[in-house]
């Protein structure tokens, strides 16, 4: 496999870790309520990612998971289905047949989810596999040793392999922003994945604490607005890992708007990454429709 | 010369001391200027989220604990007794009622404190069958449940109303009296250091004719118990999830007499019974 020879220096300016958080603050602080909140929902159900990634996943899981994906609430057409379900590579062919015939998307994580230590033939051969399987997305976790040990040509070069061999599969470069430690180190990672020909960013295998915060969305929002404008090249945002509210969607939601604006407000460029969330929503959706509190035991587990 | 200090009477969730989230308050006397945080749906809310949690910490404690931190709120009621009568003073209650009343809390919390560890055996039973069976009914608490202080006695009246709830082992989410807040958010300072798990006992104040009919809709309540005379609309609200509403219409004479609350009589309906059959051993 011919490796592109990393072609560039990934330094990036600093991040101005006070400006970034404030302008979190006040963007979070920013009340959605009523039709409009309706609206934000039904796009935060069509942008999710429903995620399993258990070792107790059995097929039967996947295949009751990727029923509520179709239809995330019986009785309730006027909902959209989720945008894909995300599970582990051996799953895939479940997945694929549970979800045939719809539009909900299957993504597979790869390359030795989640903490990517294996070497790099079994992570290209355990991505072409789940490619062949019928994966619509590949999930790929970079090498964080590398990056912390600062080869960035390795974490640059592993990206571009991975990317070779997933075909018509859009590729999710998982940074675990909870291990890179620093603004500064995610900026980088950004630059590193987005120059590698990633499809996505994706902030954390949702393994590792804390997971995806606004402050980190914002800066890779920032980072994939940069690159198009520099280049012409869009790429998405997959928030992933710690969202449980159906407030903390919206906020994303906003973040997004402010930063990038209606071409990022699609499924096909922003993602959460969540198996809690959904059911939330639900319940605010009905909340709003019938104007009583839901109860969670009203809604089915998965 | 001392400076006195104003207290902000706030709602109790969860175990801490909030504000509405509304940033309302209200006046509930014209004549003293004392300010009473004013809840809001969103509070309740909030206060029955804390409640799921905290209810399941408390009826997972063994019912010999609960007896104990009933003991204690007893304990923290007679520490605090002096507190307590001044904020009923606040709220028009003259010196001797007060202290009356806050005797006769203190003999109920008593009461209750020696039930949780007899409950089963009251309320449960063994069922004879046809066949070689045992057949045991059990108890169990209904989970969260709603309750709707009369407007007096503040004090004795919310904890006449609180304590056979929680003694099975619910959670509660109560809406103060309205003209009388005071003492009964005092409660909370009672309640948070008798060692209740955060969120068994959840103490709002606010607009009853604003509040009570979101106490009845909101679907993740299991049971109310409201003072006063039956209301259509809540029971209306009640039905959408089947939740069990008592309504307590005592006249607010029938508080002076302790042992005509000492009873099972607002236990029982916010248990739910579960039955087990068991073969005989051969």
């Amino acid at each position: 496999m011919p490796h592109p020879v990393a072609p560039v220096e990934f330094r990036v300016p600093p991040v101005d870790a006070v400006a970034l958080e404030t302008r979190v603050g006040e963007l979070a602080t920013r009340s959605i309520k009523k039709s409009a909140k309706v609206q934000g929902l039904k796009l935060a159900i069509a942008m999710m990612d429903l995620t399993t990634l258990e070792g107790m996943d059995s097929p039967g899981k996947v295949r009751q998971l990727c029923q509520k994906a179709r239809q995330p609430m019986p009785g309730r057409k006027d909902l959209p289905c989720v945008g894909a379900v995300c599970v582990y590579p051996d799953l895939v062919p479940i997945a694929v047949a549970a979800l045939r015939g719809s539009t909900v998307l299957v993504a597979a994580v790869a390359t030795g989810f989640p903490a990517g230590r294996t070497d790099r033939v079994t992570k290209l051969r355990e991505t072409e596999l789940a490619v062949a399987n019928g994966a619509h997305e590949i999930d790929m976790v970079i090498d964080r040793g590398a990056f912390l040990a600062g080869r960035y040509a390795d974490v640059f070069e592993e990206i571009c392999a991975v990317k070779a061999v997933c075909g018509p599969a859009r590729l999710k470069v998982i940074l675990e922003t909870g291990e890179l430690k620093t603004y500064d180190n995610i900026r980088r990672a950004c630059r590193i994945a987005l120059l590698a020909g990633a499809d996505f960013l994706k902030t954390s295998t949702g393994k590792v604490q804390p997971a995806s915060t606004l402050p980190v969305v914002l800066l890779m929002l920032e980072a994939v607005r940069d690159h198009f404008l520099a280049t012409g090249v869009q790429v998405g945002v997959k928030a992933a890992g710690g969202i449980r509210t159906s407030k903390d969607a919206l906020r994303y939601l906003v973040l997004v708007n402010e930063t990038c604006g209606d071409l990022w407000l699609s499924p096909h460029w922003f993602r959460f990454g969540a198996s809690s969330l959904l059911n939330d929503v639900l319940m605010q959706l009905e909340k709003e429709r019938t104007g009583r509190y839901q109860r969670p035991s009203d809604f089915s587990v998965d | 010369m001392t400076l006195p200090v104003k207290k902000t009477y706030k709602l109790f969730v969860g175990g801490k001391f909030p504000r509405s989230e509304s940033a309302r308050s209200y006046q509930p006397s014209e004549t003293k200027h004392i300010h009473v945080t004013r809840g809001s749906r969103k509070d309740l809310r909030d206060a029955v989220l804390a409640a799921r949690i905290g209810q399941k910490a408390w009826s997972s404690s063994s019912a010999y604990l609960r007896g104990q931190i009933l003991y204690r709120l007893a304990e923290m009621l007679e520490t605090r007794s002096a507190a307590l009568c001044e904020e009923l003073a606040q709220s028009g209650v003259t010196k001797a009622n007060a202290k009356r009343e806050v005797l006769a809390s203190i003999a109920l919390a008593i009461w209750y404190a020696g039930l949780p560890d007899k409950l089963q055996s009251l309320l449960g039973s063994q069922n004879a069958v046809q066949g070689p069976f045992f057949s045991f009914s059990t108890i169990e608490p209904s989970g969260v449940v709603g309750v709707i202080a009369p407007e007096t006695p503040s004090l004795l009246g919310m904890l006449a109303l609180c304590l056979p709830v929680l003694v099975s082992g619910n959670a509660v989410v109560a809406l103060c009296s309205e003209s009388a807040p005071c003492a009964s958010l005092a409660l909370g300072e009672v309640f948070a250091t008798s060692d209740f798990p955060g969120g068994t006992i959840n103490l709002l104040a606010g607009l009853r004719s604003e509040l009570a009919i979101h106490f009845a809709s909101h679907r993740d309540i299991d049971g109310l118990l409201v003072a006063g005379k039956p209301d259509a609309l809540i029971t209306q609200a009640a039905a959408d999830n089947v939740k069990r509403v008592r309504y307590c219409d005592l006249p607010a004479a029938a508080f002076r007499d302790v042992s005509r609350l000492r009873s099972l009589h607002w236990v029982e309906p916010f248990v739910e019974v579960k039955t087990l059959w068991h073969p005989v051993a051969q």
